[in-house]
């Protein structure tokens, strides 16, 4: 049944943004638990076995990246934070912590729904498990088995680390990737510290896969996060 | 006599004084003839009845010197510790001043009042630190002899033959609120004296048997009898003024002792309080200082300044009068002052020189009128011209006086040597000319080399060059030849005349030169008061005025200074800045504290704390104390000579004028940056209380719209105003987003977050998040290959860059382009935003990035004024600029710089 109404626990503590997410959500046939607390929260997300989980970071009772490693520590149900503005280092603490998407409040409700797309695939995906050995999207073509990436059919030459930069971000399409995350995926963990690295090649991939690199259309910045793959 | 009212005046000042009174303690003293009589005894009884009348009493110090009687009575009585001090070696007791006013009780007992202290402690004499407690506000008893009076001291020694060298200002005894007499007969004091009643010093057997004779209690005890006496009369004037009984009514008597350097000028002041005292009249010692006396030396202008010392001690106001001729001086300035009385010494020239040079006596007798004259004469063998100070003032030390510099010995003696030399080139001349010309023009010869020493050398050397040219004239030119007889009596009426002419030019030139010298210095004087007031008085602040202040104080005292002021609660500290080559590090701050708080003068050479290494002057501006003046003198001597103190107080009433000056302009300052912010929080209040109020009138409009009205609205008017809901608070998001940074920013918490970045990418994030903004509009971004990497908090700077084009957004005609341009400057990358609108008006460029300011006030578009602000401190606080300029062909450029000036980092390619 929970494929028909995929359930959503949201843990906020403020009743008129809990009344509007539930008010919105309803629409869309989720089905919906409320907590008010990070404690209560963790018990809802035990009991009601959600298929995703919104979480307020700036809760009364507790941490919100406490909140995200109790779940984590026996779950890996997408996790959704909302945030308040000009905070970076906590989004990132929570995506570091295994949170998979972020919103900034205020958001618009189409943007939240976007997100809760893109998580509930994802996690399907990964619960199938199997990675296609092709993966398109728009011009772009990743051929994953050949190691071949084409623009419009045009093959483009990348370097060892770019095509592995690009194979990381795809593997995770639409989600945000901290640059924590990435370093540590491309160069491994003892390169934590050069994120300049990491927006070197970046750019050097946008060179070579976007039309246009000040306006991208695969490889998104978010500001002061990380980076994130358009799915 | 109808009007029997008191003058108003003196009623005024009764009430000041009553008032200064009612702060102040109570000061009695237990006044006695000699040791022994009981005062001590008598005090200790005081204090037990007012302890029975539930007063707080204490003891500061008493002498009990082992009496059983005197120590059975200090039982029951507080007694506050005294302080130990180590002086050569011995530990010693000292009464504890400040222990004493931490106390603070109501009463205190404080002994000998005419104690001297050891060194090292604050005042140098008891009476001093009992000024202190009385200031405090604390009574005081205590206790002392009548041969510690200042004024009866030469009297005492004239009686009993002893020097007493404890001495107590007469004014402490004269403002004593209460004097009771502790009267013994000298039969019974010599009685107790045999039965060991008295405490007499071991050392001191002999002397004080020779002092303990009845003829000298006798007299002690007269002495003490009348000075109580005089005292009870002065209270009963006073009450006759108090209740206005007006039969005995002495206008306002006022008293100039006119001393001279000589030994009578101490007799003449001491005369001169004697005399004041019994007529209850203001005294005043003037001193005129001559051109001839500025050549005394400085051994007998120290005595002088002494005396004056003394004078003050003793009640008196000091004057230093300059002037070329003494008796007018003093006339001028009796007249100034409404003296009525003057007390001079006994003209020093006799027989004929008093009747040829006159005498300043005779002078004032024929010159001043309304003025009774007193002469005072000389006592047994001082000679005529009697230099010398009396013993005792000579050993009043004044700390830091020097003798007179040897090189000033020595050009006086190169002077005499000159009056050989000129007077030998004169006769050489004279021996080429002796056989042409007649005497009376070889008198002439050397009568030039007179005046050529006179002008040059002064008056020893030319009266030197007088006489040995009349020797020579007469040994070598006149008749009979190398000898000094003179056959011809016209001859010697020639070399008679020669030396008069001689010995007069010399005197003349003396007193042009002295008198040039005195011009001299007053000129360097008013220059020097001229150029530091021009100086301060261009000065703007507080630093400049202490750097000008020492500087000039250097120059003219020779002295390295250091101003200190209070810290906002009110102790004196060390200035933060110390630049200045003449400045005095080290300065006493507790001495500094002192000053600060009792606005007198203390340190070296003064009554307070002497032991201090420099002096330290209140500077005030009036009735604050602004900062206190340390200054280390090189010579106690040049700060100390009246003229020079007089000085030295104008420099400092300067300094502080001008620091006053500098106070009041701050303070305006201070408001009118205080007015500034409050016209900048209303304008940003009602800046944003518009602002936010406009997009909620749209929100509560819409919303009840549609909630009211569900069933008559059409579906595209529910979008519509759905609509209008959402864009209306995401602007007023952006509002607060904006307020909330600048306060952020104005604050200081925004910490940068400086990283490596491609520009591209940044431009690329910004373009994404205005997206939705820049439908309609074209951006042509130009990022020239090679652009180096930036060292910046991206999400701040994104910032920029969103204000930027938003801005560029509000302003332009929608569908026109924009275009963002990047390129490398020397050390620096520049951005640029620019835009195809109407343009920045002229003269608004600068004003665009203040707070709250809007090129077009009256204009529909809105935003606080914000965003470019919250751009410029962003760029700011990156080291970065940021202006705007229009494009001659049309259209705003808003640029702005970041440094580039660090290397970026190495890529290792793995």
């Amino acid at each position: 049944m929970t494929t028909l109404t995929p359930v959503v626990v949201i843990i906020e503590d403020d009743p008129p943004i809990r009344r509007f997410l539930r008010t919105g959500l309803r629409t869309q046939d989720f089905t919906i638990y409320e907590a008010a607390t990070g404690k209560q929260g963790i018990i809802e997300a035990e009991v009601r076995k959600p298929d995703l989980i919104i979480l307020d970071l700036g809760l009364p009772d507790m941490d919100g990246v406490d909140v995200i490693n109790a779940i984590r520590a026996w779950s890996t149900v997408p996790i959704i934070i909302l945030s308040a503005r000009s905070n970076e280092q906590n989004k990132i603490d929570a995506l570091d912590a295994g949170a998979d998407d972020y919103l900034t409040k205020p958001f618009g409700f189409g943007e939240l729904l976007a997100r809760i797309r893109v998580a509930l695939r994802h996690s399907t995906q990964t619960g199938a498990a199997t990675n296609p050995e092709v993966f398109t999207n728009g011009d772009l073509t990743i051929d994953l088995h050949n190691r071949v990436v084409t623009i419009a059919g045009e093959d483009v030459h990348l370097t060892p680390i770019q095509y592995r930069l690009l194979t990381v971000l795809i593997k995770h399409p639409g989600k945000v990737l901290t640059h924590q995350q990435i370093l540590k995926e491309v160069w491994g963990p003892s390169y934590q510290e050069n994120a300049h690295y990491l927006r070197i090649y970046m750019s050097q991939l946008r060179q070579k896969l976007e039309a246009n690199p000040t306006q991208p259309k695969y490889l998104l910045t978010e500001s002061g996060v990380g980076y994130r793959f358009k799915a | 006599m109808n009007d029997q009212r008191p003058d108003p005046d003196e009623l005024l000042a009764r009430v000041e004084r009553d008032k200064a009174k009612a702060r102040r303690g109570r000061l009695k003293i237990f006044f006695g003839a000699a040791a022994g009589v009981g005062k001590t005894f008598a005090m200790l009884q005081a204090a037990h009845e007012r302890r029975g009348e539930n007063l707080d009493v204490v003891i500061g110090l008493v002498e009990t010197h082992g009496r059983k009687e005197t120590l059975a009575l200090i039982e029951g009585l507080e007694i506050l510790p005294t302080r130990k001090i180590e002086y050569k070696g011995k530990q010693l007791e000292e009464f504890d001043l400040d222990a004493a006013l931490k106390r603070h009780p109501s009463i205190i007992l404080v002994d000998e009042l005419a104690h001297s202290n050891i060194p090292g402690t604050r005042h140098p004499k008891r009476w001093q630190d009992i000024q202190e407690i009385l200031d405090a506000g604390i009574d005081v008893y205590t206790a002392v002899n009548v041969q510690h009076l200042e004024s009866l001291n030469d009297a005492i020694d004239q009686i009993s033959g002893i020097k007493v060298r404890e001495t107590v200002p007469d004014t402490v005894f004269e403002g004593a609120d209460e004097i009771e007499l502790i009267d013994l007969p000298p039969n019974e004091l010599l009685l107790r004296l045999k039965e060991g009643k008295v405490y007499v010093p071991q050392q001191a057997k002999e002397a004080a048997n020779h002092f303990f004779r009845q003829g000298n209690l006798i007299a002690l005890r007269e002495l003490a009898l009348r000075q109580t006496a005089n005292r009870v009369d002065a209270q009963m004037l006073d009450y006759r003024e108090d209740n206005a009984i007006q039969e005995v009514w002495q206008v306002g008597e006022r008293i100039m002792v006119c001393i001279g350097p000589n030994g009578l000028a101490e007799r003449l002041v001491r005369a001169g309080k004697r005399l004041a005292a019994s007529l209850r009249a203001d005294w005043i010692v003037a001193y005129v200082e001559t051109p001839e006396l500025q050549r005394l030396s400085s051994i007998k202008r120290d005595a002088v300044l002494r005396v004056l010392r003394l004078a003050e001690q003793l009640g008196a106001e000091t004057v230093t009068l300059s002037a070329p001729n003494m008796s007018n001086a003093i006339i001028r300035y009796a007249q100034e002052r409404n003296i009525n009385k003057i007390v001079v010494g006994k003209p020093s020239r006799r027989g004929w020189k008093r009747w040829v040079l006159g005498s300043v006596v005779d002078v004032l007798i024929s010159h001043a009128h309304n003025i009774n004259i007193y002469l005072l004469g000389s006592p047994r063998n001082d000679a005529e011209d009697g230099l010398e100070v009396t013993s005792a003032l000579k050993k009043a030390p004044l700390p830091g006086l020097k003798q007179q510099t040897p090189s000033r010995i020595r050009k006086r003696y190169i002077g005499y040597l000159w009056a050989f030399v000129v007077t030998g080139f004169s006769t050489l001349i004279a021996w080429l000319m002796f056989m042409k010309l007649e005497l009376a023009n070889l008198v002439m010869v050397y009568l030039l080399g007179v005046v050529f020493v006179a002008t040059r050398f002064g008056r020893g050397p030319s009266v030197l060059a007088s006489v040995l040219g009349v020797g020579l004239l007469d040994f070598l030119f006149v008749q009979p030849y190398f000898s000094f007889s003179v056959t011809d009596s016209e001859y010697l009426l020639t070399m008679i005349v020669m030396l008069i002419v001689g010995l007069v030019i010399s005197n003349l030139m003396a007193n042009v030169r002295s008198q040039a010298k005195v011009a001299f210095v007053r000129e360097r004087r008013a220059a020097v008061l001229y150029t530091m007031s021009k100086d301060l008085a261009s000065s703007q602040t507080e630093q400049e005025i202490v750097r000008i202040a020492v500087k000039h104080l250097h120059s003219e005292f020779g002295s390295r200074n250091v101003i200190l002021f209070p810290n906002p609660i009110g102790r004196i500290v060390y200035p933060n800045q110390n630049d200045i080559i003449e400045s005095y590090h080290g300065a006493d701050l507790s001495v500094a504290q002192w000053v600060f708080e009792h606005n007198e003068t203390a340190g070296q050479g003064t009554h307070t704390l002497p032991g201090a290494e420099a002096v330290y002057f209140p500077i005030h501006d009036g009735d604050r104390v602004l900062g206190v003046l340390a200054l280390l003198p090189i010579n106690l001597r040049r700060i100390f000579l009246p003229e020079q103190q007089k000085l030295l107080e104008t420099l400092l009433r300067q300094i502080g004028q001008a620091l006053l000056r500098i106070r009041i302009s701050e303070q305006t300052k201070s408001t009118q940056m205080q007015i500034e912010a409050e016209r900048l929080r209303n304008s940003l209040l009602s800046a944003i209380s518009h602002d936010l109020r406009t997009p909620l009138a749209t929100i509560v409009g819409s919303a009840s719209t549609l909630l009211e009205d569900n069933v008559h609205l059409k579906p595209e008017d529910k979008l519509d105003l759905s609509r209008a809901i959402l864009d209306e608070a995401e602007r007023m998001s952006n509002l607060i987003n904006n307020i909330l940074d600048m306060a952020r920013l104005d604050a200081g918490v925004i910490k940068l977050n400086k990283q490596w970045h491609p520009v591209e990418e940044i431009v690329g994030t910004v373009l994404t998040s205005l997206q939705k903004h820049l439908i309609g509009r074209k951006v042509n971004v130009e990022i020239p290959p090679g652009i180096p990497l930036i060292y910046a908090d991206a999400v701040l700077i994104e910032q920029v860059l969103i204000n930027l084009i938003e801005n560029a957004l509000r302003y332009t005609p929608t569908g026109t382009n924009i275009d963002i341009n990047v390129e490398t400057l020397q050390q620096q990358v520049k951005i640029a935003v620019a835009d195809y609108g109407p343009g920045i008006p002229q003269g608004q460029e600068k004003h665009l990035f203040e707070k709250f300011y809007q090129a077009n006030k009256e204009g529909a578009q809105s935003g606080v004024g914000l965003g470019l602000t919250i751009c410029r401190a962003i760029v700011e606080a990156h080291g970065g600029s940021i202006g705007v300029h229009n494009k001659p062909e049309g259209g705003a450029v808003f640029t702005f710089n970041l440094p580039n000036d660090q290397p970026p980092p190495e890529l290792e390619e793995s």
